[in-house]
């Protein structure tokens, strides 16, 4: 019960980090069919601008001002790269942002070494929050949760609520028809690159401490972030709502249980005494692979992915 | 007029030229340093071809093709692992085959699953299946040998009339022995239904459909038989190297086979074929001299993408065209011309990633002094700096102007009609 709690909860700040990154690539996958290969670079560069800026001054400022400063690099590679890459069509804008974030990844380490850097949680939110039969969950934990929902209800009114937020949304389905109505759909559509990467920044602000701001981290997230938008369905938000929060959940309990095929099968009355290698793997060893083979699964039974509109 | 496409005069001058080349090749190079070089080019012409069936000729972007190689690599390395330890006697001049049949068998296993959808979506999930496999090598260490790899000897037994692959030389003949016949029997493949029927889902699908062909069906055809040829190419490596490691099947193999034909041109057949031999040869001369290189890597990757997408053989072309019309003649100058501030503009950006290099590593190896092409400078001043800069942006905006004046000449004249 206890295991099943704090796994849950652990389960859900991954899983809400994982909306985070893959809400932007979502949106702006949806607006201008370009798949950012580069998404999570711009999530390291907010944990490096985070760490960077937060020992300057301190971990308020660089929680604002780092994923601002990510969003604007965002626009500028819109602007300057990926629209000159969009006249050679989609391989090219992909092959595009392959190539930046192989560069990205050497950028960072030219500034900010090989090694991992010392990003740490702030003072002020370091400690226990409860605890909870003998485990206990940190207060950053918590922090994590409430900056993920608030900017996910900020997100949500936005799009929404506001003016902009609607146009936005016209731009999704019907691009021309908002350009002959006269909006500038080329700026809408760097203002929502700038948003996605913004919004990649900040998970990066507040992931990079909780996990490890290293520059390795842009490759081990994207992967998965990629797996979570095939998971939930090219273009559908809430889609990929449900699928990082499925994967969070997952990955955190199968990181905790070292029961093995065998062990479960012994579990039940049954004794297996030569089993194959994959039965004696305990799930702990499968985790890394399981968003794989998730996806896998989903695109055998399910090829859309869980809340696609349509194959393509 | 019916002569099979393969046996054109001018199509069997080619190959037969390309056979020369390939068997005089490693007796213009003295040192085994540039043997070595040679097989990996052999063994990387077959891997960015393979790559190429895809992206090329069905459209289809893998992110994960090392799979495949990688897979085939180790399959071949365990197979001669068996040779070595038991008397089962099989030859090793077909031992790539092992590899081939085994990217083939996980060509169908993945391919299956991959191919359902095409465009973006086969992009992402091609790269999810290999960083599935990279991930899984961790955890069957048995047969991926952990982080030591798996190595063993290619001499086994006297061979046949004393050819055992253990000199160099000989491993170098049976790689381009293979690489002969897999570029024949891929180009082979590009002139048959199913080569032209690949393009014509590449280009589209609906159509393709309307004419009676599955495009999913010709999309796993093609991603089978690509997986073959990786699976060959990397059967050779284990072969060559007497050892492979996970690195063989990992994200960033998949990248540089992406580089590889990409830089070349993917819009040609022979273009895989130069990309892979400028890449390989980049890799091991700039990967010697400088430690910056990944950096010029994907500065050229960026700079193919956004402004020569066709690669060399996209320009090649073009150029051929025009000397056909004779266009060129009257282009040469503008090109002379805009030669001088584009190699200016290379010196600079080359003076400023060393530099930057330079004073990053001040703090380990105490000096900030750098040489570039035998010019002592110190990165610790904010002059060369200023020079540098100064430089890269006076070269920029000459290029552009000559860009903009070639292209001026070139629309000058509307274009001869006829051939073209």
């Amino acid at each position: 019960m206890e295991f099943a709690l704090i796994s849950l909860l652990n389960g859900v700040t991954y899983g809400l980090l994982l909306f985070m990154l893959s809400s932007g690539l979502t949106l702006i996958f949806s607006m201008m069919a370009v798949l950012n290969f580069a998404h999570a670079s711009f999530f390291m560069l907010g944990a490096y601008f985070a760490y960077q800026i937060g020992s300057a001054t301190s971990f308020w400022v660089a929680l604002l001002l780092a994923p601002l400063l990510v969003g604007v690099i965002g626009a500028l590679v819109e602007r300057f790269g990926i629209r000159k890459a969009h006249r050679f069509g989609h391989v090219a804008e992909l092959l595009f942002t392959f190539g930046l974030s192989f560069l990205a990844v050497e950028v960072v380490q030219l500034v900010w070494g090989k090694a991992a850097v010392d990003y740490r949680v702030p003072a002020a939110l370091q400690g226990t929050l409860f605890t909870l039969y003998a485990t206990s969950y940190p207060i950053y934990k918590a922090f994590m949760i409430a900056v993920s929902v608030f900017m996910l209800a900020g997100l949500y009114s936005f799009l929404t609520y506001t003016r902009i937020g609607l146009i936005i949304q016209a731009a999704l389905s019907r691009p021309d028809m908002v350009q002959a109505l006269g909006h500038d759909v080329p700026r809408i559509f760097t203002l929502v690159f700038a948003g996605g990467t913004a919004l990649a920044g900040l998970a990066g602000v507040i992931g990079g401490n909780a996990l490890v701001t290293e520059p390795g981290m842009a490759d081990a997230v994207g992967s998965i972030v990629f797996v979570v938008v095939v998971v939930g369905g090219l273009g559908s938000l809430t889609g990929a709502f449900v699928a990082s929060l499925l994967i969070g959940i997952l990955q955190t309990f199968m990181v905790g249980m070292s029961y093995s095929f065998v062990d479960f099968a012994r579990a039940i009355g049954i004794n297996i005494h030569s089993a194959p290698l994959l039965a004696r793997l305990s799930l702990t060893q499968f985790a890394p692979v399981m968003p794989y083979l998730l996806m896998v699964a989903i695109l055998i039974f399910r090829p859309r992915g869980l809340m696609g509109a349509r194959e393509s | 007029m019916n002569t099979p496409p393969l046996l054109h005069t001018r199509r069997l001058v080619f190959w037969s030229a390309y056979l020369a080349l390939l068997v005089v090749a490693p007796l213009a190079v003295h040192k085994g340093y540039w043997l070595s070089l040679l097989c990996q080019i052999g063994i990387n012409t077959i891997f960015a071809l393979s790559f190429n069936m895809l992206l090329g000729q069905t459209g289809l972007l893998s992110f994960g093709h090392a799979v495949y190689y990688g897979l085939g690599a180790f399959v071949t390395m365990h197979a001669l692992r068996a040779a070595n330890a038991s008397s089962v006697h099989f030859p090793i001049t077909l031992l790539p085959l092992v590899g081939g049949v085994a990217g083939l068998l996980f060509g169908v296993a993945f391919g299956y699953v991959t191919t359902k959808r095409a465009g973006t979506t086969f992009a992402m999930i091609s790269l999810g299946i290999g960083e599935m496999v990279a991930a899984s090598s961790l955890m069957f260490p048995a047969f991926f040998g952990g982080e030591g790899g798996v190595s063993s000897n290619r001499v086994v037994g006297k061979g046949l009339f004393g050819i055992n692959y253990g000199p160099q030389i000989q491993m170098y003949y049976l790689i381009a022995g293979w690489a002969f016949l897999s570029i024949l029997a891929m180009y082979a493949l590009t002139q048959t239904p199913l080569g032209r029927m690949a393009n014509a889902v590449r280009d589209n699908p609906e159509r393709a459909e309307f004419v009676g062909y599955n495009p999913r069906r010709v999309r796993f055809l093609m991603m089978m038989l690509a997986g073959f040829f990786a699976g060959i190419a990397g059967g050779l490596t284990a072969l060559n190297y007497e050892i492979v490691t996970a690195e063989s099947l990992s994200p960033y193999t998949s990248g540089l086979v992406i580089m590889m034909a990409f830089v070349g041109g993917v819009g040609a057949f022979f273009g895989p074929i130069l990309g892979a031999a400028l890449i390989t040869v980049l890799q091991i001369v700039v990967a010697g001299a400088t430690e910056a290189w990944p950096f010029y890597f994907g500065i050229i990757f960026l700079l193919v993408v956004l402004y020569a997408p066709g690669g060399i053989a996209g320009i090649l072309l073009e150029q051929m065209k025009l000397w056909r019309s004779g266009e060129l003649r009257r282009l040469w100058p503008s090109y002379l011309l805009a030669a001088v501030p584009a190699v200016i503009l290379a010196g600079a950006v080359v003076f400023l990633v060393e530099m930057s290099y330079a004073l990053v590593n001040s703090s380990k190896t105490g000096s900030s002094e750098v040489r570039v092409f035998g010019l002592g400078l110190d990165a610790g001043r904010a002059l060369t700096w200023i020079g540098g800069a100064a430089a890269f942006a006076v070269e920029v905006a000459l290029l552009r102007a000559a860009a903009r004046k070639i292209s001026g000449d070139r629309y000058a004249r509307p274009l001869p009609q006829g051939r073209s």
